[in-house]
């Protein structure tokens, strides 16, 4: 047997299951607000997510004994069943944890070796297919009386194109007191999931930290220079997806730059480009986008962000 | 006195050094059949001068050092039985067999040294006769790396009596015990290298040894020795690593210390010297720790080397029935060496034995992908990328690997500590390396064909333009002797 | 889409594409790496062993045929695998295994002449390409282990048929890569 002799214990399945754990403030938030929907469309998601795996193993002839039980599919389908609205109709998300499952991780060669995010390319794939289901958003109860209303993200987007001011915009429905109704909820729970991954080692720091920053600081100079056409920072960070995406999806290790000065890059590019996408792109949360864009872009990263060895010259 | 912390990465392991240090260091006999390894633990074999049928005494030398093996002294008197592979902790190799005849005669010649009369050079040389050779694990010859740092002009002496691994505590007790020796081996060797002054390096989870350290060097009295508390991070006493932090500068890649004017020792060879310039005696003897749950009673034991295993154990109680062990380790639960059966002798770099039950050794799960989780990158106390080297190494990419670092990997098995998808990433560098090493050599065969060729082609050349000109020569004394007949 | 949207839509993508097309063009005649460095890294992958089975006479010429595009990089045996991917990684071409018609990859080898059997003829010396058999005429000849590539060349001209290829010696055989099993 060659050294080392001892491991620590950590195993992927263990890392895995953390993450969902830390997850359910986040579905326990989402079904206060919303309603048993949430529930419903993670068990699908869930569902299609190992069947589809277990498929696409048979497809490789791989044995899917370990490959199944290792929980990173599981995440996959969660993440998506979490971010996707709750009215969406439970075909539809069959379809997008298909997608993000046999050709976001298994037509590239399985565990470990994806360049995107699976559960990002499922929702983008989604969302541009299916625009109309993908933005129907229900006004967040209780009660759960399946009204769908403007998200923050969306009524500033429009309010700002009918040309009322910033301060109007916020004065609406769909605002919380910080940021989108609802929604700033269900970032606290993320962020307190993600706090809990970290305090527990399961993810570093880098990515999280440098995306709120990616998102905060463009929002707060922006908001700086016109308070009327751009939210401030604490409302970026509250509303749509930050805080999800921040923790658990741009946390994503495998599709994530190697080094930490890699990573502070990555993440700060995502942040930054959900910012640029959410004030001046067609979508209201880009999120996703975001994901996907520095993901394209981790190869450049991990080449130009390889750390200096121990004896190299400090240059 | 100071601590500083100066290492990216590493691990803080739990300590498994409390057992062997409750009781002090017990003094082995000699064996009755003593196995030399001729390779001690450096990789290189000594070259054995005594036949089958010699008679030797205690301090005899039985091989003849050379290039990274030193001499080799017979540990008891009695006659060699033969010169023939042995098990050995590195697998197998030649050892010289003593018989020994139970009257531990010394060698006549052996007498204290007076080490401060004679000059550096001087007493390299007697350094090397005796054998000396690291006791930290490498076994090089002492006296071969204070030559090199006397040549460099080394202005720093540093002992390393880090001990990072957590079930060693060998050097522990060595300090605890031994402190003066250390100090006066610490001296002797500043006058050997030339250097200007010694600092020993020690963790600072052994006060027990600090304050004795301490008190040993004040009672010197010699203003250039000074102690130096470290943080207990794993691998913090590796050569290198340990450099950097007492002195915060870094060897070069691909250089040895000198050339930051820094000569490393261990502790326990520092005593070894002191051992010879006050007894005269050669390296006969070495603390290793016994320690597992496997065996009975955990202690540090004083061996000589040359002494099967099997006898420490012995000493040490035997097995533990109730916990029986799964796995014998030379070394220590992250870069020591599996053994194959416990047969083998100790050696000069042999400075533990780890009886692994099984309640010490977790179970590795099956190897899965890597999901590029970076924690390896984090632990690599060298500032490796371990994930990018592995799918270099896996592709047997000459360029990936020199550019993610596989020589300057230390092999401390930090990463594979950490990895949730129990690759065996120290294991794979270590068989990367002899590949590469292995299409270095090829590489330099074809580039060395190549210079022949060329060389042939050009002599070719020369041939032919050498026989036309001599063809044109002839023609044209043909033309001036007669008018074209010939 | 109506075609008020569409025509302009069309038009600014062709432009695009052409604009890109010409650029990646010009870029590439400008940065085309010089013929000689190719040629010279062609031949720092090949093997040196002269043998000419790739039916050119020796490394360097086969390097050339390469570089010119007339040769494919499956032509040589001693290179292997290795060797036909690394050429194929170089050049940008679909890597293809050596091919059977220019000979069969053989684990390293030497030549070892019978000493017993050689009668001195000189006729083997020129033969070498790397000058590796000493010997004289009528003098017994011998091949310099270290300096054989086992190119074989040297077997058809001797009239006994007193060399023969053996396993070298110096080649150890290497540690494969582990596979992952999943």
């Amino acid at each position: 047997m060659p050294s080392p002799h001892v491991v620590a214990g950590y195993t992927v399945p263990r890392v895995m299951f953390q993450v969902l754990l830390a997850l359910v403030p986040v579905l326990a938030v989402q079904v206060y607000l919303f309603g048993p929907g949430p529930l419903g469309l993670v068990a699908v998601a869930c569902v299609t997510a190992l069947a589809c795996e277990a498929l696409a193993l048979a497809l490789r002839r791989r044995s899917s004994q370990s490959a199944l039980r290792d929980g990173s599919v599981l995440v996959t389908a969660v993440l998506l069943a979490l971010a996707v609205p709750p009215l969406l109709p439970w075909w539809l998300l069959v379809f997008g944890t298909a997608v993000a499952v046999l050709i976001g991780k298994h037509a590239y060669g399985g565990l470990g070796q994806n360049p995107f995010n699976p559960a990002m390319v499922g929702y983008a794939v989604l969302l541009v297919s299916f625009p109309l289901e993908m933005t129907r958003w229900p006004v967040p109860g209780p009660p759960w009386d399946a009204l769908t209303g403007a998200t923050a993200l969306d009524a500033i987007g429009n309010g700002l194109r009918q040309g009322y001011t910033m301060e109007e915009v916020r004065a609406g429905a769909g605002f919380g007191r910080v940021g989108a109704a609802g929604a700033e909820w269900v970032n606290l729970a993320a962020l307190a999931g993600g706090a809990w991954l970290l305090g527990r080692r399961i993810i570093r720091w880098h990515i999280p930290v440098a995306m709120l920053a990616g998102l905060a600081v463009p929002a707060a100079l922006a908001h700086g220079l016109d308070p009327g056409a751009y939210p401030g920072a604490l409302f970026h960070l509250a509303s749509g997806a930050a805080m999800l995406g921040a923790f658990f999806i741009a946390t994503d290790p495998v599709s994530a730059a190697t080094s930490d000065r890699g990573r502070l890059i990555y993440g700060a590019g995502i942040g930054l480009l959900t910012w640029i996408i959410r004030s001046w792109g067609g979508y209201p949360d880009g999120v996703a986008f975001a994901v996907l864009l520095m993901n394209l872009a981790v190869p450049l990263l991990d080449r130009g962000t390889v750390p200096r060895i121990h004896g190299q010259p400090r240059r | 006195m100071s601590a500083r912390a100066v290492l990216r990465g590493g691990l803080r392991l739990e300590s498994h050094k409390t057992r062997p240090l409750e009781q002090p260091v017990q003094r082995l006999a000699a064996p009755t059949t003593a196995v030399l390894a001729l390779d001690q633990g450096s990789g290189e074999e000594a070259r054995a001068i005594v036949p089958p049928g010699a008679c030797v005494r205690v301090g005899t030398p039985v091989a003849a050092g050379r290039g990274a093996a030193a001499d080799l002294h017979s540990p008891v008197s009695g006659t060699v039985r033969a010169v023939e592979p042995r098990p050995t902790v590195g697998g197998a190799g030649t050892c010289v067999v003593i018989d020994s005849d139970g009257r531990a005669e010394r060698e006549p010649a052996s007498r204290p040294l007076a080490w401060a009369t004679l000059d550096g050079a001087a007493l390299i040389e007697r350094l090397a006769a005796a054998g000396l050779a690291g006791l930290g694990g490498a076994a090089f010859p002492t006296a071969g790396k204070l030559a090199l740092a006397r040549a460099a002009g080394v202005e720093l002496l540093l002992l390393n009596g880090a001990e990072c691994e957590p079930w060693i505590c060998c050097d522990d007790a060595l300090m605890r015990e031994c402190a003066a020796d250390i100090v006066l081996g610490a001296r002797v060797m500043l006058a050997a290298c030339g250097a200007a002054r010694a600092t020993i390096a020690l963790e600072d989870d052994k006060p027990e040894a600090r304050a004795a350290l301490e008190a040993a060097v004040a009672e010197a009295g010699d203003e250039r020795l000074e102690v130096v508390l470290l943080p207990a991070v794993f691998p913090l006493g590796a050569e290198g690593l340990l450099v950097a932090a007492v002195t915060g500068r870094e060897v070069p890649q691909g250089a040895l210390p000198p050339e930051v004017g820094v000569v490393c020792q261990n502790v326990g060879t520092a005593a070894g010297v002191a051992r010879l310039v006050t007894a005269g005696l050669p390296a006969l003897t070495r603390i290793v720790t016994v320690t597992g749950s496997g065996v009975r009673r955990p202690m540090n034991l004083e061996a000589w080397i040359g002494t099967p295993i099997t006898e420490l154990i012995a000493a040490c109680g035997g097995y533990d029935d109730k916990q029986p062990p799964v796995r014998l380790v030379a070394g220590g639960s992250l870069t020591g060496r599996a053994l194959g059966s416990d047969a083998v002798p100790v050696t000069k770099g042999l400075n533990c034995v780890l009886v692994a039950a099984a309640s010490d050794l977790p179970a590795r799960t099956t190897e899965m992908p890597c999901i590029r989780c970076g924690d390896c990158a984090a632990v690599c106390p060298v500032g490796l990328l371990p994930q990018q080297l592995h799918r270099a190494v896996q592709a047997d990419d000459a360029a990936g690997v020199a550019r993610f670092g596989l020589a300057d990997c230390i092999e401390c098995g930090c990463c594979d500590y950490v990895c949730p998808s129990a690759i065996p990433l120290t294991a794979r560098f270590r068989a990367g390396r002899e590949r590469q090493r292995l299409h270095e050599a090829e590489r330099r065969r074809a580039a060395e064909a190549k210079a022949r060729y060329e060389r042939h082609r050009r002599r070719l050349d020369e041939q032919a333009e050498a026989e036309r000109r001599a063809f044109e020569e002839a023609r044209r004394r043909a033309r001036g002797d007669g008018a074209g007949d010939r | 889409m109506n075609s008020a949207t569409l025509l302009p839509a069309l038009g600014v993508a062709a432009a695009l594409a052409v604009a890109l097309g010409a650029a990646l063009g010009w870029l590439a005649a400008r940065l085309r790496p010089d013929a000689d460095s190719l040629i010279e890294r062609i031949d720092a992958l090949l093997p040196q062993t002269q043998c000419g089975q790739c039916r050119y006479p020796g490394c360097r010429p086969y390097a050339e045929a390469i570089a010119r595009g007339e040769a494919g990089t499956d032509r040589c045996p001693p290179g292997g695998e290795a060797t036909a991917r690394a050429l194929a990684t170089l050049l940008g071409r679909e890597p293809r295994p050596v091919d059977p018609l220019y000979g069969e990859t053989q684990p390293p080898r030497i030549a070892v002449i019978d000493e017993a059997r050689c009668i001195g003829c000189a006729l083997c010396l020129p033969a070498c390409p790397v000058d590796a058999i000493v010997g004289a005429p009528r003098f017994v000849h011998t091949v310099i282990e270290s300096q054989c590539t086992g190119c074989e060349l040297c077997l058809p001209p001797c009239p006994v048929d007193c060399i023969a290829l053996q396993p070298s010696p110096a080649a150890a055989s290497l540690p494969q890569a582990s596979t992952v099993s999943l």
